[in-house]
């Protein structure tokens, strides 16, 4: 009996090793199947859905005052794009550099850095979030999205804000690898997202996205587009690169940040 | 943990009551059910937990941290005449971690550089988006499972019964002499076996009240979506860096209860003690020196 017990024993935890190894080849297995692990993501909707919810009263992201600002912002993915188009730009200081507001708008615009500028302006110290796990936070001054919207007047059909970047992160030469994000009216008209063109009083450095990027405050990093070129307002994201609405999105994360 | 079955017979010969084996029902089919979700989604939690900390391998205190802030936590690969070595460092500390944390052998055998190994991570390959992705489906899976395992055990008493500490379980004296009961490998028989033990009571409180809705918590506290809504619960923590710092070692805690948990399983008997925990039914051990 005791014998019996000892090999029952044995094999239990012999089995546990080989469940565990099973497992382990199964999880990896699971991880390259598209079909399960679109199964998978779209807890991302009821994440989106849950926080939604939860903002419906489009409260503020976090606020910190001037003592609690990174000594170091750290820039990340591209630092300095390098196509001419951009060097020309960045040599001159941007004074050609045009925001071109398009789509489904009925009055398109193209705006120039000092005519941002002139719009009234929003100062905010916020926490960037990194999806790799890094935060800093930083003092940003920029114009409200929602007064460039209000210039152009989008279309009732309109549903996407859609960010055409100068960086080709995926270094691919061609316009397939260059960033690109999107966000949606909810977050597109919240007080906070704004079109910055200052990073700690001081004009924005080309490594954090000079002339201009976006602060959407409560998502992660990789919405916050850099080096924005064009804006464009769209009903549908799956025309756009390889469908999902963002350099990273079409790599893999989710669209909606919010975690 | 109520009396089903007192004596189980095996011969028509009528056996003295101290051979009698003693069969109860230790175990509701809900504990049951969901501890072994638990098992499965915590485990793939962790792994893809250690995914995700890959990404950026180094832990701050407060609101921000990054490259160039100081990190309380670090895996590091640094260059030596031999290659790459890998090393932790904590605080001032740096242990060698070499071949587990830091620097440690891929697939084919080759170095990678790496905070955790390919065998600790869900997938085991470099790949934030997919482990993202399997954390935040098993995040709610845990949180529903342990939504059904908290109702079930508070209506059905299951908690004030069995999980609760009595005061004089909590006496300075009968802590020690169950301390030195583990110390000594000695396990509850007869009718003391019927219950848990105090140390066995508080770590599974500690568990269940402390480190899983803590991990839920201090993830919650990490999404700058929850953050705009509940602000305080970031700042209570300390800030978001340090909710990270906390989800970490509150993982760690897990892990470490989850060691002792099986080695006293196995102690205890394991295919009794997995055998009440998959039918319900555990077979009282008899008393000592019988
Ligand atoms: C392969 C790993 C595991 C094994 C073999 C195992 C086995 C068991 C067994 C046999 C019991 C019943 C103990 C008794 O009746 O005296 C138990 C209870 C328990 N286990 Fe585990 N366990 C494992 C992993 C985990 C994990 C990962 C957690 C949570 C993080 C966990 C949490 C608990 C809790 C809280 C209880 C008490 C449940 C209650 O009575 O409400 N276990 N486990």
């Amino acid at each position: 009996m005791s014998r019996l017990i000892l090999s029952r024993r044995r094999l239990m935890s012999a089995g546990t090793v080989g469940l565990a190894g099973l497992m382990l080849e199964g999880c990896d297995r699971l991880s390259h199947a598209p079909r399960f692990q679109n199964a998978i993501g779209r807890t991302e909707d009821l994440t989106k859905a849950s926080q939604r919810l939860l903002l419906t009263g489009q409260p503020l992201a976090k606020e910190f005052s001037a003592t609690q600002i990174s000594p170091v912002f750290k820039p990340n993915g591209s630092v300095m794009p390098d196509s001419d188009a951009y060097q020309e730009l960045m040599a001159n200081n941007f004074a050609d550099w045009r925001l071109v507001v398009e789509g489904l708008v009925r009055r398109p615009v193209q705006l120039s850095l000092d005519q941002l500028k002139a719009m009234p302006a929003r100062t905010q110290i916020t926490r960037h979030d990194c999806v790799e796990g890094w935060s800093a936070v930083g003092q940003w001054t920029g114009v409200q999205l929602a007064r460039v919207l209000n210039l152009v007047s989008p279309l009732p059909q309109a549903r996407y804000v859609v960010f055409r970047c100068a960086d080709d992160l995926a270094n691919t030469g061609d316009a397939s690898g260059l960033y690109y994000e999107s966000i949606d009216f909810f977050d597109a008209l919240h007080p906070q997202t704004i079109l910055a063109y200052e990073l700690n009083g001081k004009p924005l450095p080309v490594a954090n996205g000079a002339p201009l990027r976006l602060r959407v405050e409560r998502q992660l990093g990789y919405k916050q587009a850099k080096y924005v070129m064009r804006i464009q307002l769209v009903d549908r994201l799956d025309q756009l690169g390889r469908g999902k609405g963002g350099f990273w999105e079409d790599r893999g994360y989710a669209w909606y940040a919010g975690i | 943990m109520t009396t089903e079955a007192i004596e189980t017979p095996v011969a028509t010969k009528p056996r003295p009551p101290s051979r009698a084996r003693e069969v109860i029902h230790r175990h509701s089919g809900v504990v049951r059910l969901t501890h072994w979700i638990n098992v499965l989604v915590v485990s793939l939690l962790l792994m893809s937990g250690l995914q995700i900390f890959n990404a950026h391998p180094m832990l701050y205190w407060g609101s921000y941290g990054a490259n160039f802030d100081h990190a309380w936590l670090a895996a590091l690969a640094r260059s030596t005449p031999t290659g790459l070595h890998g090393g932790l460092r904590i605080g001032g500390v740096v242990l060698d971690t070499n071949g587990v944390i830091g620097v440690s052998p891929g697939p084919g055998g080759q170095t990678l550089v790496r905070g955790f190994p390919t065998w600790a991570t869900l997938p085991s390959w470099q790949d934030l988006a997919t482990g993202r992705r399997w954390h935040f489906f098993l995040a709610w899976i845990l949180v529903l499972n342990g939504l059904v395992y908290l109702l079930a055990g508070a209506l059905n008493g299951h908690f004030r019964r069995d999980l609760a500490p009595t005061r004089r379980e909590l006496s300075p004296r009968s802590l020690l002499a169950s301390v030195v009961d583990h110390i000594r490998l000695r396990h509850p028989t007869g009718e003391a076996a019927k219950r848990y033990n105090i140390l066995q009571k508080l770590a599974y409180v500690g568990v269940v009240f402390v480190l899983l809705p803590g991990m839920v918590v201090t993830g919650l506290a990490m999404s700058p979506g929850v953050d705009a809504f509940a602000p305080w619960l970031t700042t209570v923590l300390g800030g978001r860096a340090s909710a990270r710092s906390i989800h970490f070692i509150c993982a760690n805690l897990i892990v470490l209860f989850v060691i002792v948990h099986v080695v006293e399983v196995f102690l205890a008997g394991v295919v009794n003690e997995v055998g009440s925990m998959i039918t319900g039914r555990y077979v009282l051990p008899r008393e000592h020196g019988q």
